[in-house]
Protein backbone atom coordinates (compact mmCIF):
# COMPACT_ATOMS: atom_id res chain seq x y z
CA UNK A 1 0.00 0.00 0.00
CA UNK A 2 0.92 3.36 -0.68
CA UNK A 3 2.03 5.21 2.33
CA UNK A 4 0.23 8.47 0.82
CA UNK A 5 -3.01 6.64 0.52
CA UNK A 6 -3.34 5.17 3.95
CA UNK A 7 -2.69 8.89 5.27
CA UNK A 8 -6.01 9.93 2.95
CA UNK A 9 -7.62 7.17 4.62
CA UNK A 10 -7.24 8.61 8.05
CA UNK A 11 -5.86 12.21 8.57
CA UNK A 12 -5.43 11.18 12.03
CA UNK A 13 -2.11 8.85 11.59
CA UNK A 14 -0.24 12.16 10.29
CA UNK A 15 0.61 12.29 14.30
CA UNK A 16 1.79 9.18 13.55
CA UNK A 17 3.80 9.45 10.80
CA UNK A 18 5.43 12.56 12.99
CA UNK A 19 6.40 10.61 15.72
CA UNK A 20 8.46 8.07 13.57
CA UNK A 21 10.12 10.87 11.70
CA UNK A 22 8.91 10.94 8.27
CA UNK A 23 8.31 13.91 6.41
CA UNK A 24 5.86 14.08 4.03
CA UNK A 25 6.88 14.78 0.58
CA UNK A 26 7.58 11.15 -0.08
CA UNK A 27 5.76 10.70 -3.59
CA UNK A 28 3.91 7.00 -4.62
CA UNK A 29 6.40 5.25 -2.00
CA UNK A 30 4.88 2.65 -0.41
CA UNK A 31 4.66 1.91 3.07
CA UNK A 32 7.79 -0.72 3.42
CA UNK A 33 9.75 1.92 1.28
CA UNK A 34 9.61 4.63 3.02
CA UNK A 35 10.01 2.76 6.62
CA UNK A 36 12.92 0.73 5.44
CA UNK A 37 14.65 4.07 4.12
CA UNK A 38 13.91 5.18 7.82
CA UNK A 39 15.34 2.72 9.41
CA UNK A 40 12.04 1.60 11.24
CA UNK A 41 10.43 -1.98 11.18
CA UNK A 42 7.57 -1.82 9.11
CA UNK A 43 5.41 -4.06 11.69
CA UNK A 44 5.48 -1.75 14.42
CA UNK A 45 4.25 1.25 12.07
CA UNK A 46 1.83 -1.14 11.09
CA UNK A 47 0.74 -2.53 14.10
CA UNK A 48 0.43 1.44 15.51
CA UNK A 49 -1.61 2.54 12.55
CA UNK A 50 -3.55 0.02 13.20
CA UNK A 51 -4.24 0.67 16.79
CA UNK A 52 -4.72 4.29 15.54
CA UNK A 53 -7.36 3.22 12.79
CA UNK A 54 -9.10 0.15 14.33
CA UNK A 55 -10.61 1.02 18.23
CA UNK A 56 -11.03 -3.02 18.38
CA UNK A 57 -7.58 -4.09 16.94
CA UNK A 58 -5.56 -6.62 18.77
CA UNK A 59 -2.54 -7.12 17.98
CA UNK A 60 -1.26 -10.81 16.75
CA UNK A 61 1.14 -12.16 19.35
CA UNK A 62 3.49 -12.93 16.35
CA UNK A 63 3.58 -9.97 14.99
CA UNK A 64 5.00 -8.49 18.60
CA UNK A 65 8.07 -10.18 18.26
CA UNK A 66 8.93 -9.14 15.02
CA UNK A 67 10.70 -5.77 15.50
CA UNK A 68 12.88 -4.45 18.60
CA UNK A 69 11.40 -2.95 21.59
CA UNK A 70 13.89 -0.14 21.26
CA UNK A 71 12.20 1.35 18.49
CA UNK A 72 8.77 1.16 20.05
CA UNK A 73 10.35 3.08 23.15
CA UNK A 74 11.49 6.06 20.96
CA UNK A 75 7.61 6.13 19.42
CA UNK A 76 6.62 6.45 22.75
CA UNK A 77 9.05 8.88 23.83
CA UNK A 78 8.21 11.27 20.93
CA UNK A 79 4.59 11.16 21.82
CA UNK A 80 5.24 12.33 24.97
CA UNK A 81 7.32 15.08 23.75
CA UNK A 82 4.37 15.94 21.60
CA UNK A 83 2.07 16.21 24.45
CA UNK A 84 4.63 18.45 26.82
CA UNK A 85 5.91 20.67 23.86
CA UNK A 86 2.54 20.92 21.67
CA UNK A 87 -0.99 19.71 22.48
CA UNK A 88 -0.82 20.10 26.33
CA UNK A 89 0.65 24.10 26.25
CA UNK A 90 -1.36 25.02 23.46
CA UNK A 91 -4.55 24.03 25.52
CA UNK A 92 -3.26 25.52 28.63
CA UNK A 93 -2.65 29.02 26.40
CA UNK A 94 -6.17 29.04 24.46
CA UNK A 95 -7.95 27.85 28.59
CA UNK A 96 -6.06 31.00 30.18
CA UNK A 97 -6.73 33.44 27.51
CA UNK A 98 -10.18 32.44 27.85
CA UNK A 99 -9.96 32.39 31.66
CA UNK A 100 -8.42 35.72 31.77
CA UNK A 101 -11.33 37.78 29.39
CA UNK A 102 -13.96 35.96 31.57
CA UNK A 103 -12.13 36.61 35.01
CA UNK A 104 -14.48 35.46 37.43
CA UNK A 105 -13.40 33.37 40.65
CA UNK A 106 -15.13 29.97 39.13
CA UNK A 107 -13.51 30.58 35.75
CA UNK A 108 -10.13 30.60 38.09
CA UNK A 109 -10.92 27.36 39.71
CA UNK A 110 -11.12 26.03 35.85
CA UNK A 111 -7.37 27.17 35.02
CA UNK A 112 -6.36 25.53 38.41
CA UNK A 113 -8.31 22.60 37.74
CA UNK A 114 -6.20 22.21 34.26
CA UNK A 115 -3.15 23.01 35.98
CA UNK A 116 -4.07 20.10 38.36
CA UNK A 117 -4.26 17.74 35.11
CA UNK A 118 -1.56 19.34 33.64
CA UNK A 119 0.65 18.73 36.68
CA UNK A 120 -0.76 15.15 36.85
CA UNK A 121 -0.22 14.47 33.17
CA UNK A 122 3.30 15.51 33.31
CA UNK A 123 4.11 13.43 36.32
CA UNK A 124 2.80 10.31 34.95
CA UNK A 125 5.16 10.87 31.31
CA UNK A 126 7.74 11.66 33.53
CA UNK A 127 7.70 8.02 35.45
CA UNK A 128 7.69 6.77 32.40
CA UNK A 129 10.70 7.95 31.29
CA UNK A 130 13.02 7.51 34.36
CA UNK A 131 11.63 4.39 35.55
CA UNK A 132 9.69 2.73 32.98
CA UNK A 133 11.04 3.10 29.61
CA UNK A 134 14.91 2.84 31.06
CA UNK A 135 13.32 -0.95 33.27
CA UNK A 136 12.65 -2.21 29.60
CA UNK A 137 15.95 -1.00 28.18
CA UNK A 138 17.82 -2.67 31.13
CA UNK A 139 15.63 -5.54 30.30
CA UNK A 140 16.70 -5.73 26.47
CA UNK A 141 20.38 -5.49 27.14
CA UNK A 142 20.31 -8.49 29.55
CA UNK A 143 19.54 -7.59 32.94
CA UNK A 144 17.40 -9.11 35.80
CA UNK A 145 15.18 -6.11 37.67
CA UNK A 146 14.00 -7.72 41.05
CA UNK A 147 12.25 -5.29 42.71
CA UNK A 148 10.04 -3.64 39.45
CA UNK A 149 8.34 -5.58 37.22
CA UNK A 150 6.08 -4.31 34.32
CA UNK A 151 2.37 -5.31 35.86
CA UNK A 152 3.60 -1.89 37.87
CA UNK A 153 3.28 0.83 34.97
CA UNK A 154 -0.70 1.22 34.09
CA UNK A 155 -1.62 1.91 37.32
CA UNK A 156 -2.32 5.96 37.61
CA UNK A 157 -3.93 6.50 33.74
CA UNK A 158 -7.74 6.29 34.51
CA UNK A 159 -7.87 9.29 36.93
CA UNK A 160 -5.74 11.15 34.39
CA UNK A 161 -8.79 10.69 31.98
CA UNK A 162 -11.24 10.84 33.74
CA UNK A 163 -9.71 14.39 34.88
CA UNK A 164 -9.87 15.69 30.98
CA UNK A 165 -13.60 13.82 30.72
CA UNK A 166 -14.83 16.21 33.48
CA UNK A 167 -13.23 18.93 31.98
CA UNK A 168 -14.68 18.49 29.08
CA UNK A 169 -17.96 18.54 30.57
CA UNK A 170 -18.04 21.43 32.47
CA UNK A 171 -16.79 23.10 29.47
CA UNK A 172 -19.51 22.37 27.20
CA UNK A 173 -22.06 21.69 30.25
CA UNK A 174 -21.34 25.00 32.42
CA UNK A 175 -19.33 27.44 31.45
CA UNK A 176 -21.22 30.60 30.36
CA UNK A 177 -19.90 32.78 27.60
CA UNK A 178 -21.52 33.97 24.91
CA UNK A 179 -18.55 36.81 24.21
CA UNK A 180 -16.68 34.26 22.18
CA UNK A 181 -17.79 31.20 21.03
CA UNK A 182 -15.70 30.51 18.22
CA UNK A 183 -12.60 30.37 21.24
CA UNK A 184 -14.30 28.28 23.17
CA UNK A 185 -15.13 25.39 20.26
CA UNK A 186 -11.63 25.79 19.45
CA UNK A 187 -10.30 24.98 22.99
CA UNK A 188 -12.96 21.89 22.94
CA UNK A 189 -11.62 20.56 19.79
CA UNK A 190 -8.01 20.61 21.29
CA UNK A 191 -9.32 18.72 24.17
CA UNK A 192 -11.19 16.24 22.17
CA UNK A 193 -8.24 15.43 19.79
CA UNK A 194 -6.14 15.16 23.19
CA UNK A 195 -8.20 12.85 24.79
CA UNK A 196 -8.19 10.70 21.30
CA UNK A 197 -4.69 11.06 21.32
CA UNK A 198 -3.91 9.94 24.41
CA UNK A 199 -6.37 6.92 24.39
CA UNK A 200 -4.64 5.25 21.25
CA UNK A 201 -1.42 6.19 23.11
CA UNK A 202 -2.53 4.15 26.14
CA UNK A 203 -3.65 1.33 23.90
CA UNK A 204 -0.26 1.26 22.21
CA UNK A 205 1.66 0.62 25.81
CA UNK A 206 -1.31 -1.70 27.11
CA UNK A 207 -1.53 -3.71 23.88
CA UNK A 208 1.97 -3.74 22.57
CA UNK A 209 4.45 -2.69 25.09
CA UNK A 210 2.96 -4.63 28.06
CA UNK A 211 2.67 -7.79 26.38
CA UNK A 212 6.41 -7.60 25.05
CA UNK A 213 7.49 -6.78 28.12
CA UNK A 214 5.90 -9.35 29.83
CA UNK A 215 7.70 -11.92 27.32
CA UNK A 216 11.29 -10.76 28.20
CA UNK A 217 10.26 -10.79 31.89
CA UNK A 218 9.45 -14.37 31.64
CA UNK A 219 12.37 -15.38 29.34
CA UNK A 220 14.42 -14.46 32.34
CA UNK B 1 -34.40 17.89 16.11
CA UNK B 2 -33.39 14.55 15.14
CA UNK B 3 -36.79 12.97 14.06
CA UNK B 4 -35.25 9.02 14.72
CA UNK B 5 -33.03 7.87 17.20
CA UNK B 6 -30.02 6.09 16.55
CA UNK B 7 -29.15 2.77 18.42
CA UNK B 8 -25.60 1.73 18.57
CA UNK B 9 -25.19 -1.72 18.20
CA UNK B 10 -22.27 -4.19 18.98
CA UNK B 11 -21.88 -7.63 17.61
CA UNK B 12 -20.02 -10.26 20.21
CA UNK B 13 -19.99 -13.49 17.80
CA UNK B 14 -16.98 -15.90 17.08
CA UNK B 15 -18.17 -16.54 13.43
CA UNK B 16 -16.83 -13.98 10.74
CA UNK B 17 -19.38 -15.37 8.05
CA UNK B 18 -22.26 -14.59 11.22
CA UNK B 19 -20.98 -10.87 11.89
CA UNK B 20 -20.62 -9.72 8.29
CA UNK B 21 -24.29 -10.79 7.47
CA UNK B 22 -25.72 -8.98 10.25
CA UNK B 23 -23.64 -5.80 9.33
CA UNK B 24 -24.70 -6.59 5.65
CA UNK B 25 -28.47 -6.85 6.25
CA UNK B 26 -28.50 -3.80 9.30
CA UNK B 27 -26.58 -1.46 6.16
CA UNK B 28 -30.15 -0.70 4.54
CA UNK B 29 -31.25 0.44 8.30
CA UNK B 30 -29.87 3.61 9.25
CA UNK B 31 -31.31 3.91 12.75
CA UNK B 32 -29.28 1.00 13.95
CA UNK B 33 -25.52 1.44 13.61
CA UNK B 34 -22.95 -1.22 13.92
CA UNK B 35 -20.08 0.21 16.14
CA UNK B 36 -18.34 -2.62 17.35
CA UNK B 37 -17.61 -6.40 16.33
CA UNK B 38 -15.77 -8.78 18.72
CA UNK B 39 -15.12 -12.08 18.05
CA UNK B 40 -13.94 -12.59 21.53
CA UNK B 41 -15.98 -12.18 25.04
CA UNK B 42 -12.97 -11.04 27.07
CA UNK B 43 -11.75 -8.29 24.62
CA UNK B 44 -15.63 -7.07 24.50
CA UNK B 45 -15.93 -6.67 28.43
CA UNK B 46 -12.03 -4.94 28.05
CA UNK B 47 -13.51 -2.10 26.82
CA UNK B 48 -17.16 -2.46 27.97
CA UNK B 49 -16.73 0.90 30.12
CA UNK B 50 -15.80 3.03 27.50
CA UNK B 51 -19.01 1.70 25.19
CA UNK B 52 -21.44 3.24 24.43
CA UNK B 53 -23.59 0.88 23.35
CA UNK B 54 -27.29 0.30 23.02
CA UNK B 55 -27.94 -2.91 21.86
CA UNK B 56 -25.37 -5.56 22.34
CA UNK B 57 -26.37 -8.59 20.39
CA UNK B 58 -23.81 -11.79 21.50
CA UNK B 59 -23.72 -15.54 20.96
CA UNK B 60 -23.95 -16.93 24.88
CA UNK B 61 -22.05 -19.32 24.19
CA UNK B 62 -18.55 -16.94 24.05
CA UNK B 63 -19.76 -16.93 27.98
CA UNK B 64 -18.01 -19.95 30.52
CA UNK B 65 -20.39 -22.46 30.75
CA UNK B 66 -20.35 -21.71 34.90
CA UNK B 67 -20.60 -17.49 34.39
CA UNK B 68 -23.63 -17.65 31.62
CA UNK B 69 -26.07 -17.77 34.46
CA UNK B 70 -25.27 -14.22 35.61
CA UNK B 71 -24.72 -12.35 32.50
CA UNK B 72 -26.29 -9.12 33.87
CA UNK B 73 -23.64 -8.70 36.28
CA UNK B 74 -21.07 -8.26 33.68
CA UNK B 75 -23.03 -5.37 32.21
CA UNK B 76 -23.17 -3.24 35.40
CA UNK B 77 -20.91 -0.55 33.45
CA UNK B 78 -24.38 -0.11 30.90
CA UNK B 79 -27.70 -0.23 33.11
CA UNK B 80 -30.36 -0.03 29.94
CA UNK B 81 -28.74 -2.00 27.48
CA UNK B 82 -30.20 -4.27 25.06
CA UNK B 83 -29.24 -7.86 25.21
CA UNK B 84 -29.92 -9.91 22.51
CA UNK B 85 -28.80 -13.65 22.09
CA UNK B 86 -27.65 -14.41 18.77
CA UNK B 87 -29.04 -18.29 18.53
CA UNK B 88 -27.93 -21.06 16.31
CA UNK B 89 -26.67 -23.78 18.56
CA UNK B 90 -27.88 -25.08 21.60
CA UNK B 91 -28.47 -22.53 24.85
CA UNK B 92 -30.43 -23.56 27.50
CA UNK B 93 -33.20 -21.84 27.94
CA UNK B 94 -32.54 -21.07 31.34
CA UNK B 95 -29.72 -18.77 29.99
CA UNK B 96 -31.62 -17.34 27.53
CA UNK B 97 -34.27 -16.16 29.95
CA UNK B 98 -31.44 -13.47 30.99
CA UNK B 99 -31.68 -12.26 27.32
CA UNK B 100 -34.05 -9.53 26.38
CA UNK B 101 -34.57 -11.38 23.12
CA UNK B 102 -33.12 -13.99 20.81
CA UNK B 103 -32.03 -13.65 17.04
CA UNK B 104 -32.07 -16.78 15.33
CA UNK B 105 -30.37 -17.87 12.44
CA UNK B 106 -33.02 -18.12 10.29
CA UNK B 107 -34.63 -14.64 11.21
CA UNK B 108 -34.69 -12.58 8.46
CA UNK B 109 -34.01 -8.49 8.64
CA UNK B 110 -37.35 -7.62 9.14
CA UNK B 111 -37.87 -10.08 11.53
CA UNK B 112 -34.82 -9.10 13.72
CA UNK B 113 -35.80 -5.41 13.34
CA UNK B 114 -39.37 -6.00 14.70
CA UNK B 115 -38.02 -8.14 17.26
CA UNK B 116 -35.52 -5.14 18.32
CA UNK B 117 -37.36 -2.53 18.20
CA UNK B 118 -39.99 -4.42 20.28
CA UNK B 119 -37.67 -5.10 23.44
CA UNK B 120 -36.43 -1.01 22.87
CA UNK B 121 -39.69 0.08 23.64
CA UNK B 122 -40.28 -2.75 26.67
CA UNK B 123 -37.20 -1.60 27.63
CA UNK B 124 -38.10 2.38 27.70
CA UNK B 125 -41.17 1.35 30.15
CA UNK B 126 -39.50 -0.19 32.12
CA UNK B 127 -36.97 2.22 33.53
CA UNK B 128 -37.99 4.53 35.72
CA UNK B 129 -37.76 8.34 34.29
CA UNK B 130 -34.19 8.14 33.13
CA UNK B 131 -34.64 11.74 31.53
CA UNK B 132 -34.79 13.70 34.58
CA UNK B 133 -31.06 14.89 34.21
CA UNK B 134 -31.58 17.86 36.90
CA UNK B 135 -30.25 17.18 40.42
CA UNK B 136 -32.51 17.39 43.43
CA UNK B 137 -32.06 19.36 46.84
CA UNK B 138 -30.90 16.93 48.55
CA UNK B 139 -28.04 15.66 45.96
CA UNK B 140 -27.14 19.58 45.64
CA UNK B 141 -26.56 19.84 49.43
CA UNK B 142 -24.61 16.44 48.84
CA UNK B 143 -22.59 17.96 46.10
CA UNK B 144 -21.96 21.10 48.10
CA UNK B 145 -20.56 19.35 50.59
CA UNK B 146 -18.52 17.18 48.28
CA UNK B 147 -17.22 19.53 46.78
CA UNK B 148 -15.87 21.71 50.05
CA UNK B 149 -13.63 18.87 50.34
CA UNK B 150 -15.94 16.18 52.98
CA UNK B 151 -15.38 12.99 53.46
CA UNK B 152 -18.25 10.21 52.55
CA UNK B 153 -18.04 9.88 56.65
CA UNK B 154 -18.26 13.58 57.92
CA UNK B 155 -20.91 13.94 54.87
CA UNK B 156 -23.10 10.96 56.18
CA UNK B 157 -22.78 12.65 59.88
CA UNK B 158 -23.81 15.92 58.72
CA UNK B 159 -26.55 14.95 56.75
CA UNK B 160 -27.68 12.28 59.06
CA UNK B 161 -27.28 10.08 56.42
CA UNK B 162 -25.81 6.12 56.11
CA UNK B 163 -22.36 6.51 54.20
CA UNK B 164 -24.38 3.81 51.87
CA UNK B 165 -27.10 6.59 50.91
CA UNK B 166 -24.32 9.05 50.55
CA UNK B 167 -22.15 6.97 47.75
CA UNK B 168 -25.29 6.66 46.30
CA UNK B 169 -26.14 10.11 46.13
CA UNK B 170 -22.48 10.78 44.64
CA UNK B 171 -23.50 7.88 42.07
CA UNK B 172 -26.84 9.89 41.00
CA UNK B 173 -25.00 13.38 41.32
CA UNK B 174 -21.79 12.18 38.53
CA UNK B 175 -24.49 10.53 36.54
CA UNK B 176 -26.48 13.39 35.52
CA UNK B 177 -23.57 15.67 35.56
CA UNK B 178 -20.91 13.54 34.13
CA UNK B 179 -18.68 14.85 36.15
CA UNK B 180 -16.64 11.99 38.33
CA UNK B 181 -13.69 13.69 40.15
CA UNK B 182 -13.74 15.89 43.21
CA UNK B 183 -11.83 18.40 41.72
CA UNK B 184 -14.08 18.55 39.00
CA UNK B 185 -17.21 18.76 41.04
CA UNK B 186 -15.73 21.62 42.87
CA UNK B 187 -15.77 23.35 39.47
CA UNK B 188 -19.01 22.73 39.12
CA UNK B 189 -20.09 23.58 42.77
CA UNK B 190 -18.67 27.12 41.94
CA UNK B 191 -19.29 27.76 38.46
CA UNK B 192 -23.19 27.39 39.38
CA UNK B 193 -22.63 29.53 42.68
CA UNK B 194 -23.40 26.74 45.30
CA UNK B 195 -20.24 27.12 46.96
CA UNK B 196 -17.68 30.46 47.22
CA UNK B 197 -13.95 29.80 46.76
CA UNK B 198 -13.92 31.07 50.81
CA UNK B 199 -15.52 27.38 51.58
CA UNK B 200 -13.02 25.67 49.86
CA UNK B 201 -9.64 27.52 51.01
Amino acid sequence: MKLADMLLANYKLLLVLNRFDIHLGFGEKSIEEVCNKRGIPTSLFLLVCNVYSFSDYLPPKDKLQSFNAKDLIQYLHSSHAYYKEKSIPEINKKLTAIVTRINSKAALMLQRFYDDYQTEVLNHFNYEETVAFPYVDSLLNGNICKEYSISKFEENHSNIEEKLNDLKNIIIKYLPDADSPEELNDLLINLFELEDDLEKHTLIEDKILIPIVSQLELRK
Amino acid sequence: MESKKKYKLTIVEPSVIITQGLKALFAPHPEFEIINCYSDFSHFLERINSSKTNIILMNPSLIDYQKRMNIKSHFSSLPDVILFAIEYNYIESEVLKQYNGTIEITDDIATIVRKLKQAIENNQENSENGDNYELSDREIEILTSVARGLTNKEIADLHNISIHTVISHRKNITRKTGIKTVSGLTVYAMLNNLIDQSDIE
